[in-house]
């Protein structure tokens, strides 16, 4: 399998803000490897750098200087265009913020990425369906984003993240939003993801409960990775230097 | 996708009803404007060229004084006299019969009643050149014609002013200072072209106006009718010989006169028609530019509102050209809604005004297409710096907005 090429690697990627005495390195050198099928929660204090981290691995965001290569290829040498193509064919994104389209229901917002693959009405109707029936929202597919609560919000926004089938999902503080019930029954859901349909799962998070869901915890302190290992590792005994 | 795009655009649109109704406004009202403006004037013309071919397209006007009037050429033609309108009658074959016509603007008072209006010095053969009936009583008689005597012939305005709908034939009416005996009353024949009451006029024989109103032998116009058969370009070409003999001028000299026919005058006045309408319809034309104006504003209000939306679509792999197109297609099809709403309004609006004005009501499917891509246009000019703006959003600023 594709053991040997990691699906994710950032090599030595500084991402600098702003310039002179205002300069900030919003990521210091940082290498990162993600593999196939993992499942890794990235965290930090805040202002760490991993939501810049996040975007980079989103190519949302490009890299000041270093390295990122997604399976191998090179994302710096990629156009916009290729960029938002790489997105659409191997990437769905979860926000803490849902994003949903208001006043669109719960199937349309769906099927807004399978509009850019250019499918027929009729396959994006079906793999809409499918997605929100994965997610638990059957009968509630013409539901606007208003008439749902957070937790149902937040499984549409994963709906729509799966349904274009990806590689990776990437979920920036998915329960930020959600009480501990629902954002434990969310963190079920990706997990069911990962272990099923073997989609890799890269999520930021400040709660260590969540986290606990991970195959491995990155560790980010001042734009530099501080730590890698299992939950348990990297979040029980030396938390407190941090 | 581009059918996906349309209905995403649709539904854009109908999300935000109220303000797209508003953002059309100005296109509606832009291009009904310019669709009425045209359809109207089209309808005029079309009435000018109906009224004109009415009075006979074999009529030819001869009056004094050369083609070029203003300043520098201050030499005042001589009029015409009655034995011009002899000479044109017998010597010319082309020609059927002439009138003299002679015109100033008088009170004809009857009784109490009293009404300002237009007094024709003239003779029998007029009513014969431009084809109008008498309804009651007689013309004039050759020798009242010969005489001068003050007899008239009235037309329907002046009957109603003067004597509402009684039999005013017999009766005698003032003008200025002549008694003058009714003989007969015209048919009725509406408004002219250029507006003005045709029926508004008093008939008397030239000879009597020329001695008892205007005191002057002058004969101020000549009314032609060209025989069956001979064209009116030969016509005006026989009389132009003619009368250049009659007032002596040399080989090389200008015409200190001119010989109009009826279809230089139909033609003339369309032009001036047209020349109208299509400067009502540039203007017009301004308050599309000032709809366009409306649409680019609002497409930006609605660019900076969904800023959140472009970061979603971008994110889930939308390209910045698909943004693109889709504010572009937006902002296209709010126009075209614009347009077609304004073409029935402004098609509706032209069939009231040409109800209301008696023309005919002529649509030309050319100008409706016309208006159409018109509108589109704008949307296209309008719509691409907004859309632009979209798709230069940078996605995480987007993702991040409010």
């Amino acid at each position: 399998m594709t053991v040997d090429i990691p699906v994710i690697a950032l090599i030595n990627v500084t991402k600098t803000y702003g310039s002179g005495e205002a300069e900030v390195n919003a990521m210091d050198g940082v290498d990162l490897t993600v593999k196939a099928g993992e499942f890794v929660a990235l965290m930090g204090p805040s202002g760490s750098g991993k939501s810049t981290a996040m975007n980079m691995i989103g190519c949302l965001d490009s890299p000041t200087s270093g390295d990122y290569l997604f399976n191998g290829v090179h994302v710096g040498s990629l156009d916009p265009d290729q960029r938002a193509l790489l997105r659409r064919n191997y990437l769905g994104f979860v926000f803490q913020g849902f994003n949903l389209l208001p006043r669109t229901s719960a199937l349309d917002n769906v099927e807004l990425p399978l509009i850019y693959k250019g499918l027929s009405a009729a396959e994006r109707r079906a793999q809409a369906l499918d997605a929100l029936e994965k997610v638990g929202l059957k009968g509630r597919e013409h539901h606007d984003p208003s008439e749902l609560s957070g937790g149902q919000q937040q499984r549409v926004a994963i709906a729509r993240a799966l349904v274009g089938s990806p590689e990776v999902i990437l979920a920036d503080e998915p329960t930020g939003n959600l009480d501990t019930k629902r954002s434990l029954e969310i963190m079920e859901l990706l997990r069911a993801l990962n272990e099923t349909d073997g989609i890799t799962i890269i999520m930021v998070t400040h709660e260590d409960e969540m986290a606990a869901f991970a195959h491995r915890v990155i560790w980010m302190v001042d734009g530099k990775v501080d730590r890698s290992g299992t939950p348990h590792s990297v979040l029980t005994p030396e938390r407190q230097q941090a | 996708m581009i059918k996906e795009t349309i209905k995403l655009a649709i539904q854009a649109i109908f999300r935000n009803a109220m303000r797209s109704i508003l953002t059309v406004l100005g296109i509606v009202i832009g291009v009904a404007a310019v669709i009425t403006m045209m359809t109207v004037g089209q309808g005029s013309s079309d009435q000018v060229t109906a009224d004109v071919e009415k009075l006979g397209t074999n009529v030819l006007i001869v009056i004094p004084g050369g083609g070029q009037m203003g300043p520098g050429n201050t030499s005042v033609a001589a009029a015409f006299e009655l034995r011009d309108v002899d000479a044109i009658i017998d010597q010319l074959t082309s020609v059927r019969t002439a009138a003299p016509f002679n015109q100033t603007s008088l009170n004809a008072v009857y009784g109490q009643q009293d009404t300002r209006t237009s007094v024709v010095g003239t003779d029998g053969q007029y009513l014969e050149v431009v084809d109008w009936p008498i309804v009651l009583g007689r013309s004039f008689l050759a020798t009242e014609e010969s005489a001068g005597r003050a007899v008239c012939i009235v037309g329907e305005t002046v009957r109603q002013n003067l004597f509402g709908n009684t039999d005013p034939i017999g009766e005698t009416i003032r003008l200025k200072n002549v008694s003058c005996d009714i003989v007969g009353l015209l048919e009725a024949k509406g408004a002219s072209s250029f507006g003005t009451d045709q029926d508004d006029v008093v008939l008397m024989p030239v000879k009597a106006f020329q001695r008892r109103v205007v005191g002057s032998s002058d004969v101020s116009m000549i009314y032609v009718a060209a025989s069956d058969g001979v064209s009116t370009d030969r016509t005006l070409v026989d009389i132009e010989v003619l009368m250049r003999e009659r007032r002596r001028i040399g080989d090389g000299e200008e015409d200190d006169f001119q010989v109009r026919d009826m279809k230089q005058l139909a033609s003339m006045l369309t032009g001036v028609t047209n020349v109208l309408t299509g400067l009502l319809s540039s203007v017009a034309a301004v308050s599309l530019l000032v709809g366009g104006i409306g649409i680019m504003n609002i497409m930006l209000v609605s660019v900076t509102e969904r800023t959140r939306e472009i970061g979603i679509r971008l994110a889930v792999g939308a390209t910045a050209n698909q943004v693109l197109l889709q504010f572009l297609v937006e902002a296209i099809v709010l126009s075209m809604i614009g347009g077609v709403v304004g073409i029935l309004f402004g098609l509706a609006l032209a069939a009231v005004a040409s109800n209301l004005m008696s023309i005919p009501f002529s649509p030309d499917p050319a100008i409706v297409v016309l208006a159409l891509l018109f509108s589109a246009a704008v949307g296209v000019i309008f719509g691409f710096f907004p859309a632009r703006r979209a798709a230069r959003l940078n996605p995480i600023d987007a993702l991040r907005h409010q």
